[in-house]
């Protein structure tokens, strides 16, 4: 799977509309995403962006309009034709979505199981290798309730990145944590779309996340991030923004092109 | 005219609820049907399974036993005074069988279970999927209906036939308890009555019911905790839901499948 057209899309959404309990929650939802580009996601609460991420995994289904992943239409796709497709990307729930029932390495090593079973050796290598990647290499043995709420979310990034996708889904990975917990987990972000070249969708109502995301790239000999545009460096991160209001998609392009947009419900975002 | 415009938004609330209650239904079929054909399936989740036989029938012995051993004592109790007044007390270990094994036996354990087990599986379920840690499953690959709802499935519908025997068993010991120390009845009298009385449509009438009783309380626990609607609070609807409609299910199902067992066994 590594067809390296720089311009390969990832994910396509065309003029998908969602109805649930009688409610429209997605109302003619167009855009496209493309290899190693993040997509930042703002709105307001119930604004539909949860409901957005799921319907790229296959979790709801568009009453019309189209979905395709990886270059493959999966709206009309049965739930057991929809596993290999959900292999390659990893979601982020909000709150994490850990298996309250099973520790750090039984929720990282869920992936493997049936089909993808690992050899045991490898598969506690991967595992090890993904906690350390987020910083919690110590917590393994650890359960869901006896960590921090930051530290829930790394795991979950852990589990959602353990198998390798090529697509990455973070439902609101900020919210309700503290400013610095908030700032590690968005380093984490710009750490795996850089290190990893994978694409991403995050979901925030934090402007200053999308800044980050979109000024900063991660750099390996620091461990940290750098600005983008500065001392001379012009590093492309990739990096594009859409509002959603409603179910609707109100502006989808780059982050700058947003500051100049005049419609109040962005400028309450920038504002 | 004022009252016809009352009239028809009510008849439309009406005819929405009868088609949110049929829809239930159906659905509630379907999952019933999936988990069914799952077991017969792949993967199948044998550690899953094993854990849930341990949760509901190791667990459930305790308030089995001791729900048992009381019924069967106080059956006794009742029906000794009853027969004294015919002059017929020696027949007590025979009713005392004969209502635990055909009846409440079956449907004590049943009521007992889906007050413990029925609400578990939909509390337990619910806060998985308001947590989102059922969408997390389907995202990584499982199927909940197989990973969740059969394992509760197959350990409910093995479990309960196993604590009804046990069920009757003790019941018929606390019958015997009461007619040995309280009514003072021969003990040997008590034990051959009540087990020349057994017969074997008896026996069957007792062990089938419990078969169909774990299958409602496992889809219906199940059903409601995958049907939890709005968060926290949801949850605590649907479990105390589940233990209502489990109930009432066993005791509608337990007329119809007596009924119909008379009719086919006599
Ligand atoms: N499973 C569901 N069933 C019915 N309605 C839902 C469901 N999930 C979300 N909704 C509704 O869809 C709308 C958008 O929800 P969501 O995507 O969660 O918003 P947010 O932008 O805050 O993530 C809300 O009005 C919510 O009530
Ligand atoms: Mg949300």
């Amino acid at each position: 799977m590594t067809e390296a057209r720089p311009d390969q899309t990832v994910l396509e959404f065309e003029h998908v509309y969602l109805v649930l309990d009688d409610k429209p929650v997605l109302r003619d939802v167009s855009f496209r995403l493309v290899r190693a580009e993040t997509k930042v996601i703002l709105g307001a609460s119930s604004s539909g962006k949860s409901v957005l991420l799921k319907t790229a995994l296959g979790l709801f289904r568009p009453d019309s309009g189209r979905v395709a992943v990886f270059g493959r239409d999966i709206t009309g796709l049965r739930e057991e034709e929809l596993y290999p497709i959900r292999q390659r990307i990893g979601m982020v729930f909000q709150e994490g979505a850990l298996f309250d029932s099973m520790t750090v390495y039984g929720n990282v090593a869920y992936v493997f199981q049936e089909d993808r079973a690992l050899p045991a050796e490898e598969e506690e290598e991967r595992v090890r290798r993904a906690l350390r990647f987020v910083g919690l290499e110590e917590a393994i043995e650890k359960l869901p309730s006896e960590l921090s709420g930051g530290m829930r979310r790394r795991v979950a990034i852990a589990r959602a990145f353990v198998g390798q996708p090529a697509l990455m889904l973070y439902d609101s990975p900020t919210a309700g944590l503290d400013p610095l917990t908030a700032q590690s987990i968005i380093t984490l972000i710009v750490k795996l779309g850089d290190l990893e070249d994978v694409s991403g969708l995050v979901v925030t109502h934090r402007l200053q996340d999308a800044g980050v995301i979109a000024d900063y790239f991660y750099d390996p000999e620091s461990e940290g991030l750098l600005p983008a545009h500065s001392n001379g460096r012009d590093y492309d991160t990739k990096t594009s923004v859409l509002v959603l209001r409603e179910g609707q998609v109100v502006f989808d392009g780059a982050r700058d092109e947003m500051f100049r947009a005049r419609d109040a419900y962005i400028r309450r975002f920038i504002g | 005219m004022p009252r016809q415009r009352q009239t028809l938004p009510n008849f439309a609330a009406f005819f929405d609820l009868a088609k949110s209650k049929v829809l239930a239904v159906q659905e509630f079929t379907l999952l019933g049907l999936r988990a069914f054909r799952n077991v017969f399936g792949r993967p199948r989740y044998l550690a899953d399974t094993l854990i849930q036989m341990d949760v509901i029938g190791v667990g459930s012995l305790p308030i089995i036993v001791l729900t048992g051993f009381f019924t069967g004592a106080v059956l006794a109790l009742q029906t000794s005074k009853t027969l004294q007044t015919f002059g017929e007390v020696t027949l007590t270990g025979q009713v005392v069988a004969l209502s635990l094994v055909r009846e409440l036996g079956p449907v004590l354990t049943a009521l007992m279970v889906a007050g413990r087990n029925a609400s578990g599986m939909a509390s337990e379920i619910g806060s998985m999927l308001v947590s989102e840690q059922i969408d997390a499953m389907r995202a990584l690959g499982t199927d909940p209906s197989k990973k969740l709802v059969t394992p509760r499935l197959v350990a409910t519908v093995s479990m309960l036939p196993l604590l009804t025997i046990i069920s009757d068993f003790v019941g018929v010991t606390g019958g015997f308890m009461v007619s040995f120390f309280i009514i003072r009845m021969d003990p040997v009298q008590y034990w051959t009555t009540a087990y020349q009385s057994l017969h074997f449509e008896d026996v069957f009438q007792g062990m089938i019911k419990p078969f169909i009783f774990g299958y409602i309380v496992a889809m219906v626990g199940c059903y409601f905790g995958l049907t939890t609607r709005g968060g926290t609070q949801g949850v605590g609807r649907s479990t105390t839901q589940a233990v209502v409609a489990a109930s009432v299910l066993i005791l509608t199902t337990d007329f119809f499948i007596t009924k119909l067992l008379l009719a086919l066994l006599g």
